[in-house]
């Protein structure tokens, strides 16, 4: 195996591809007082969150979503990432997380670290970025659809 | 171009010696041979094309149509042995129906913004559901411009125009028949002497689109007896940025200036301005004359080779790519027309095409993953995009062993 390929391997990590194959909390809540959607146009991916914001808080976080395996995963990770968390708290993590793509990724916890390998795809950066760009959206309260253009 | 005419590949021209022109295919990507089958993006160049454009920078290159000086005589006459090489290659009756153009799709706005003027409220342009983006936006927006209405004939589920439906659309308020000559999504060739036929029988004019066409087989535009015919340079061999509108030389005599500038012009006063003849009144200012030397020079080697030759041989590549996707479970051709060019997209159950392109490029392939520039064929399949491996003449079956390997990489990595 080239080293290149082996480059593969830390784009799609275990956790990466456990998520995009079984994506949590993939699914339209019944109870929601915010939402934004995401696209990107030049591969079509588009994600839709949901967030039920009681008390300044990310009581839940669920998304819709057609994309490819990064997109997928960044979404299913990133609700588990900021369940629970207060709005500047979650603010916050987006930002960390797009900082840390557009550096080297080393920066980036927990299962989110996973996805560290992406920051080496310049073309797929945009995967990953969006569900966290649709989702500073939610929280703008922002009406229109935001784009990773 | 049929999709099941051979049983095994046998090159019809000698392919050591045709890759050996291509310097770009020998090199090494993430440590694979290059497997270059994004052709229907863009193809590459010889070193034949190369070197013209290096000599004609090293020397002979001047400003055309106006020094009196040696080197501006050169630069005119290769310019102009440009034109009359396209005029050749494509049959027409004369240069003067050649406007070179930046490519496809300013060749098809020159023609929305020129013949487009006279159009009004009403009035209808006839497409079909498989345009290429540049065959439909310059259309809603010189209907926004004209209050003209765009009428799009469907295809079926082969990715083929159901041609009864496109002739019931043409009717007298259609103005203007613009449809691709090859689906750059789908492959699908369309029967585009029938389409001729049938527009010209009401009177209504034709633009075919070819940029998919024009590498892959030889192309008559008297023979199809089309009106405009748009293709680019880069899909065919030539430099980026450089393409050809030709156009009927009596419906470009009525066409109104395109842009102004230097060239198109005859004489200029603050109280009026003459227009030049055509084709320069159709391009205004310093034209890509190099870009026009390297397409002179691109024709000329697929001349060379010969596009029967071409045609004939991918073909054969079509038909083994096909019948070795195939083997592959779960995956999915889109675009399965009885006529068809060297361009296969397709979907694999479980993985995204940016997933497999991706996976892909890291055993040397580069294919195409998305919309293709023709959302709305995407939409007519339900899918986002597809992936989408498109040949030409310097590809041999080894390029698509290497594509099956690796979409077999893909599969074992997303199981």
């Amino acid at each position: 195996m080239s080293a290149r390929a082996s480059d593969l391997k830390d784009l799609y990590r275990q956790i990466v591809l456990d998520h995009s194959r079984h994506p949590r909390n993939q699914r339209r809540p019944e109870r929601f007082d915010r939402e934004a959607e995401g696209h990107n146009p030049l591969c079509g991916d588009k994600v839709r969150i949901y967030l039920d914001l009681q008390g300044g808080v990310l009581q839940d976080v669920a998304f819709e979503a057609t994309g490819c395996a990064i997109c997928l995963a960044s979404a299913s990770l990133m609700t588990e990432c900021t369940r629970g968390r207060a709005v500047p708290e979650a603010r916050a993590a987006i930002d960390r997380f797009e900082q840390a793509l557009t550096t080297d990724g080393s920066t980036l916890t927990g299962d989110l670290a996973a996805l560290g390998g992406v920051s080496q795809y310049p073309s797929r950066i945009r995967c990953a970025t969006l569900p966290w760009k649709t989702l500073r959206a939610a929280l703008d309260a922002y009406p229109d659809t935001v784009t990773t253009e | 171009m049929n999709a099941t005419s051979s049983a095994t590949a046998h090159p019809v021209l000698d392919l050591t010696s045709v890759r050996r022109d291509f310097p770009i295919l020998d090199q090494a990507i993430n440590g694979h041979p290059l497997a270059y089958l994004d052709n229907a993006a863009s193809s590459q160049r010889p070193q034949q094309v190369l070197d013209a454009i290096q000599r004609y920078y090293t020397h002979d290159h001047a400003n055309v149509h106006r020094g009196v000086h040696t080197l501006s005589h050169r630069a005119t006459d290769l310019y102009e042995g440009a034109r009359e090489t396209v005029r050749s290659f494509i049959n027409a009756a004369s240069v003067r129906e050649i406007v070179f153009t930046r490519g496809t799709t300013e060749s098809i706005n020159l023609v929305a913004f020129t013949f487009g003027q006279r159009l009004k409220a009403g009035d209808e342009i006839l497409i079909t559901a498989m345009e290429h983006h540049s065959n439909i936006v310059p259309w809603q927006l010189l209907c926004e411009r004209s209050g003209a209405v765009l009428r799009v004939a469907p295809i079926n589920d082969a990715g083929e125009l159901l041609l009864d439906d496109f002739l019931r659309l043409l009717g007298p308020r259609t103005k203007l028949v613009a449809v691709t000559h090859v689906s750059n999504a789908l492959g699908t060739v369309n029967p585009v002497r029938a389409i001729v036929a049938a527009a010209h029988r009401q009177g209504i004019p034709v633009l075919l689109d070819g940029a998919q066409a024009i590498p892959h087989q030889g192309v008559d535009v008297r023979d199809l007896d089309c009106d405009f015919y748009a293709f680019s340079g880069h899909k065919m061999c030539g430099p980026t940025g450089i393409g050809v509108l030709y156009g009927r030389e009596a419906l470009l005599q009525d066409l109104p200036p395109f842009q102004g500038g230097g060239d198109m012009i005859l004489t200029v006063s603050f109280n009026g301005t003459t227009y030049n003849e055509l084709p320069y009144r159709l391009e205004a200012g310093t034209p890509h004359i190099a870009g026009a030397v390297g397409l002179a020079a691109a024709i000329d080697y697929l001349t060379g080779i010969g596009m029967k030759n071409i045609a004939a041989w991918e073909s054969q590549l079509l038909a083994y790519a096909t019948r070795s996707l195939l083997e592959l479970p779960g995956l999915t051709i889109l675009g399965t027309a009885a006529d068809k060019a060297g361009v296969i997209s397709f979907n694999i159950d479980g993985i995204h095409p940016h997933d497999l392109g991706t996976v892909l490029d890291q055993q040397g392939v580069a294919i195409r993953a998305g919309h293709h520039c023709a959302m709305p064929v995407m939409q007519r399949f339900g899918v986002s995009g597809t992936a989408r491996a498109s040949f030409a003449f310097y590809n041999n079956r080894a390029d698509i062993n290497q594509l099956i390997d690796a979409l077999r990489i893909a599969q074992r990595m997303f199981s």
